[in-house]
């Protein structure tokens, strides 16, 4: 299984390029949603890319927004299922 | 009778509220008592046709079945056939579609007040049960969801496991009290809201046809008047018969979602239906559009972003469109919604400017009037007003 850091770091390089905006690498805290950097087409693009590089499927309604609208809890979601 | 428009409907809201009021405060569950009146008020509902009543109770038992068998094969761990899963969502939409197609043709068949929510409500059980996201359904949980009488004809469409987990709770007395407070607030502010404001509006709403011997931008001017006072009368209307479901609910300890927020205020479309009609918004989004969309993007097709996302706009509001009717204003109407999102998501992407400039004032202020203008002239398209009005050039 991938460590952490190394998880995190490739999370980070795809929200980066979905969001289409490296703030995303300094403000792991902010909502993506609420900044407009994320969207639900940006949101499912994010699903397919986790499902692609980590094999981890996420369900569109498996967990609420407000649980998976910023970088870190993003991670959280992933590495929980990894 | 008609749930919040008839006299007695509000009577017996009041006399159902009594009983659950007494056993919210005593700390009790009000889930029995409220499955009993929902049942008694779909008596009520469909009193003088009861066919209708006689379909929802083939249908419930029908969705329900169809949900078990679907879980049961989930919970065994082999994966769902394709044949499963279309099999199994045409026995919950194939009476809505049918419903739906036959009233186009002239006759409408299978039908009964409240179908399209009620539709709504086993569709997302079915789908979340596929996903492994519900692990175990009750009869009489399913039941009270898709009958809970507060929101059966008009939703706003609740969530299965949110409903269910709100249903089965036991509220502690200070926390009942607050939500049965507000829950009257909410039903007085909504009355208010339809039975009076709407009503306002509503007799500001008269299409007239294009008259070509008159002036033409005071017939423009017109136009957008009788577009706006539609837009106002849908808005006071719908809004306060939603606030009223929620009230209701509220005082029977569920918290039903609201449906809408200050929808006039927003700023772009995609917010405007984050406020507007806000629970089939979100329901088109998670069901339709984010599950179209992952497809779509799992398989490239169509190669580039901004074209799935737009085929997926497009496609999730003519759905919308469809589902108000399968009339030419209502399919323009989802067409129009579909194309200004697949336009603007186009735009927030692409255009660098918009993008660094879009919490500027200036912009805000803009975008704020572009989208209410573009709102207004779908309601136009929404209510008919706009067909009437061409009407009169064609003489």
């Amino acid at each position: 299984m991938a460590d952490k850091a190394d998880v995190e770091a490739r999370l980070l390089d795809e929200i980066a390029d979905i969001c289409g905006d490296d703030i995303v690498r300094e403000k792991r805290d902010v909502d993506l949603f609420e900044e407009g950097l994320l969207d639900s087409m940006g949101a499912i693009e994010l699903l397919v890319a986790i499902e692609e590089d980590f094999g981890v499927s996420i369900a569109p309604t498996a967990v609420p927004r407000d649980e998976m609208n910023t970088v870190d809890k993003i991670c959280a979601q992933v590495l929980k299922r990894l | 009778m008609s749930f919040y428009e008839d006299p007695s409907f509000f009577i017996l809201l009041a006399a159902a509220i009594v009983p659950a009021a007494v056993l919210g405060c005593t700390g009790r569950r009000i889930k029995p008592w409220g499955l009993v009146v929902s049942v008694l008020f779909l008596v009520g509902l469909f009193m003088g046709s009861w066919e209708g009543l006689l379909l929802v109770a083939c249908y419930v038992p029908l969705t329900f079945l169809v949900s078990r068998l679907v879980l049961a094969r989930v919970r065994s761990g082999r994966p769902l056939t394709a044949a499963t899963r279309l099999v199994s969502l045409a026995c919950v939409i194939g009476p809505l579609v049918i419903y739906k197609v036959s009233t186009a043709a002239g006759s409408g068949i299978l039908g009964f007040v409240g179908i399209s929510y009620i539709t709504f409500k086993t569709t997302q059980v079915l789908l979340e049960i596929e996903d492994g996201l519900i692990e175990s359904l009750s009869f009489i949980d399913y039941l009270y969801f898709l009958v809970f009488f507060p929101v059966f004809t008009s939703g706003p469409i609740d969530r299965s496991r949110r409903f269910m987990a709100d249903a089965n709770r036991t509220l502690d007395r200070p926390h009942y009290l607050d939500l049965l407070g507000r829950g009257i607030v909410f039903l007085l502010i909504g009355a208010a809201s339809q039975i009076v404001i709407a009503t306002i509006f509503k007799q500001w709403y008269k299409p007239v046809a294009f008259d070509m011997t008159q002036d033409v931008w005071s017939q423009l001017v017109s136009f957008v008047q009788v577009s706006y006072a539609y837009g106002l009368y849908l808005y006071f209307d719908f809004a306060g018969y939603s606030l009223m479901a929620q009230g209701a609910s509220m005082c029977l300890g569920i918290e039903t979602p609201a449906n809408f927020r200050l929808p006039f205020l927003s700023h772009s479309l995609e917010e405007f239906w984050d406020r507007w009609h806000i629970t089939l918004s979100h329901w088109l989004r998670d069901y339709v559009f984010m599950r179209m969309e992952r497809s779509l993007t799992r398989h490239r097709i169509p190669k580039k972003r901004d074209a799935r996302a737009a085929v997926g706009l497009v496609a999730d509001m003519c759905l919308m469109g469809a589902w108000h009717g399968l009339t030419p204003q209502y399919l323009l109407y989802g067409l129009y919604h579909g194309v200004l999102l697949a336009i603007e998501q186009i735009m927030t992407h692409r255009w660098r400017f918009f993008r660094a400039h879009r919490n500027d004032v200036g912009m805000k202020v803009v975008m704020w009037f572009i989208t209410l203008n573009l709102v207004m002239f779908g309601f136009s398209i929404f209510s008919g007003q706009l067909f009437t009005f061409i009407g009169g050039i064609h003489g």
